[in-house]
């Protein structure tokens, strides 16, 4: 039986008069991967977002541990819930290590000297990302594929039991997909954290996440595991999309095949 | 250790400011002049009455402009920004002018007595027009708004002085800065204010990095934002008004300053603060000496040799931008 801490009730979210989520009552399994996934629009990232407190909701509550998020000391949240959102914003020619260190944001206290505890989970995040030995190098010399792992590492480094990561891997080709893919199961499997993405490869969601949020234009329309939801009906529902599903030839996991 | 350089380039220019003019006192001299004051040795007289306020109105200025520069450029992720964008000196030279306009006076005091609350309601102002008031003020937000105060400002200075030939001289005085007038100007306060300014933007510093990477990721580390800004904008309203009613405005230091200052400390601000007053205060009293020494007995104004330092600087940086750099 897995634990549910953070959940939604009755959660309203848009932008204006516009409501892109309306009434969602839904919970999210501790200790797990879940992926969030839907067509364009549907209001992923919204909800992403909304769950990390950076939007308040219309109506409706993002609750932690029974506690609403917008309700908690935002300082003591952020050490327990970390969110890289997209597209983040580095300054020029800041290192790898500079940027990381931000992540220790919410520990340090007023004078925000740095203990050894604040530099010893940057090293260990950034070697975790495969980056312990370019700490030194400026952000904007590295590939796509290290920026955002390095980006990743920030919000290791941030070491909270809650990770919410908004489209991780856009921008990346195939091999660095499953790399970050890769290292945040990693992180699951070994240190419990509950990872929630928003991702729009239905493959690799399918493949990497234990359970899966899936959204349509009409708000929710399936959460379960993987084989549950990936069924032929709830695509054309979420996607209008008529697609195949199969077992996955490597992992077993569902795999869609559009007609 | 990184602070050995910028502080023995301090005290170099620390000791030019005191040694050179039109006439040169040796250092020995300058010793006693500060230690065993001797009011009937003219050289004394010169050290410790003229030249000890200008030194230090020169540090006060030049290292609050370096610390404003630094934290203006965080702010508003821009590497070219000015702490002259938050309108500041526009504001002074306008309440300046209007006073001149309305009770027709001139003297230093009253000029100095006028700059920090013009500078204080302008810097004021934009931080309201670039949507502070209602929490979403942003970089691009708050460099429009400044760009369009100080036109707006500029131009009704523009109307006063054509107006009131008055207003006219003492614009004309006062538009390029000067360390000249040290000595009337309220030294004492606003070097205070500029001490707790600093003292602010180093606690700030952290929290001003965190707000670099955006505000999302800034509210997922737990800071709030719009606070962060409101803080940063007053501490460089603090630094900027006591610098414009110490010196007036001075040109390109608040812009060139920084990046050179990130070539020792890199990107943690409040090294980079540090670094930033120690290397505008050496420039600007490097600046101001060269200033005095070039056409003696004659001067110029430390304003106008900061411009010419600043603009190839301002070149400089600018060529090295990367496309794309500022979005």
């Amino acid at each position: 039986m897995t634990q549910i801490v953070l959940k939604t009730e009755g959660l309203t979210l848009g932008y204006g008069d516009r409501a892109v989520i309306d009434d969602l009552s839904m919970a999210f399994p501790d200790r797990q991967v879940t992926s969030i996934l839907g067509p364009n629009g549907c209001g992923k990232s919204t909800l992403l977002r909304a769950l990390a407190r950076l939007l308040r909701p219309s109506r409706g509550t993002v609750t932690l541990d029974g506690e609403d998020v917008f309700s908690l000391d935002t300082r003591a949240l952020a050490r327990r819930l970390a969110i890289l959102p997209q597209a983040p914003n580095a300054p020029d020619g800041i290192t790898v290590m500079e940027l990381i260190k931000r992540g220790r944001t919410p520990w340090r206290g007023l004078l925000a000297a740095w203990s050894a505890q604040d530099l010893e989970k940057c090293t260990a995040a950034l070697r975790h990302v495969g980056l312990g030995d370019q700490m030194d190098r400026p952000l904007n010399t590295l590939s796509g594929g290290q920026r955002q792992r390095a980006w990743i590492a920030l919000v290791l480094a941030q070491d909270t039991p809650y990770l919410l990561l908004d489209e991780p891997t856009t921008w990346l080709d195939l091999r660095h997909q499953l790399e970050v893919l890769t290292l945040l199961r990693e992180r699951n499997r070994r240190d419990g954290t509950t990872v929630i993405t928003v991702l729009h490869d239905l493959n690799l969601a399918a493949r990497y996440s234990d359970h899966l949020v899936l959204l349509g234009p009409a708000g929710l329309v399936a959460t379960g595991a993987p084989d549950d939801v990936l069924s032929e009906d709830n695509l054309r529902h979420a996607f209008g999309l008529e697609a195949m599903v199969t077992p996955d030839p490597v992992t077993g996991t569902p795999m869609i095949v559009p007609r | 250790m990184r602070f050995a350089f910028p502080v023995l380039l301090l005290v170099f220019a620390a000791i030019a400011t005191l040694a050179a003019g039109v006439r040169s006192v040796p250092v020995p001299e300058i010793w006693h002049a500060l230690t065993a004051f001797d009011q009937t040795n003219p050289l004394h007289i010169v050290v410790r009455d003229i030249r000890l306020p200008r030194l230090i109105a020169g540090l006060a200025a030049g290292a609050s402009l370096g610390m404003a520069g630094s934290i203006m450029q965080s702010l508003t992720r821009n590497p070219l920004a000015d702490p002259g964008l938050m309108g500041v000196n526009a504001g002074a030279a306008f309440t300046i002018v209007l006073g001149a306009f309305l009770l027709g006076r001139a003297d230093g005091g009253f000029i100095a007595a006028l700059s920090f609350p013009g500078a204080a309601l302008a810097s004021l102002g934009v931080f309201a027009i670039g949507g502070g008031v209602r929490g979403e003020t942003g970089p691009v937000r708050l460099t429009l708004a400044g760009i369009a105060l100080n036109a707006l400002l500029m131009s009704l200075v523009s109307a006063i002085v054509l107006t009131r030939t008055e207003a006219l001289e003492v614009f004309r005085f006062w538009a390029a800065g000067s360390l000249a007038q040290a000595n009337v100007r309220p030294l004492l306060e606003m070097s205070t204010i500029a001490a707790l300014g600093a003292g602010s933007a180093l606690l700030l510093a952290p929290r001003l990095e965190a707000l670099a990477l955006g505000s999302g990721l800034a509210k997922g580390l737990g800071t709030r934002p719009g606070r962060i800004q409101l803080g940063a904008l007053a501490v460089v309203t603090m630094l900027t008004g006591a610098a414009v009613s110490i010196a007036g405005p001075i040109a390109f230091l608040g812009l060139m300053v920084p990046p050179l200052a990130r070539r020792i400390s890199g990107h943690t601000l409040r090294f980079e603060i540090m670094i930033s007053a120690l290397f505008g205060a050496t420039i600007l009293l490097l600046a101001d000496t060269a200033g005095r020494l070039l056409i003696a007995p004659a001067e110029i104004r430390v304003g106008i040799m900061t411009a010419l330092i600043g603009a190839p600087v301002f070149i400089w940086i600018a060529r090295r931008l990367r496309p794309g750099a500022l979005t």
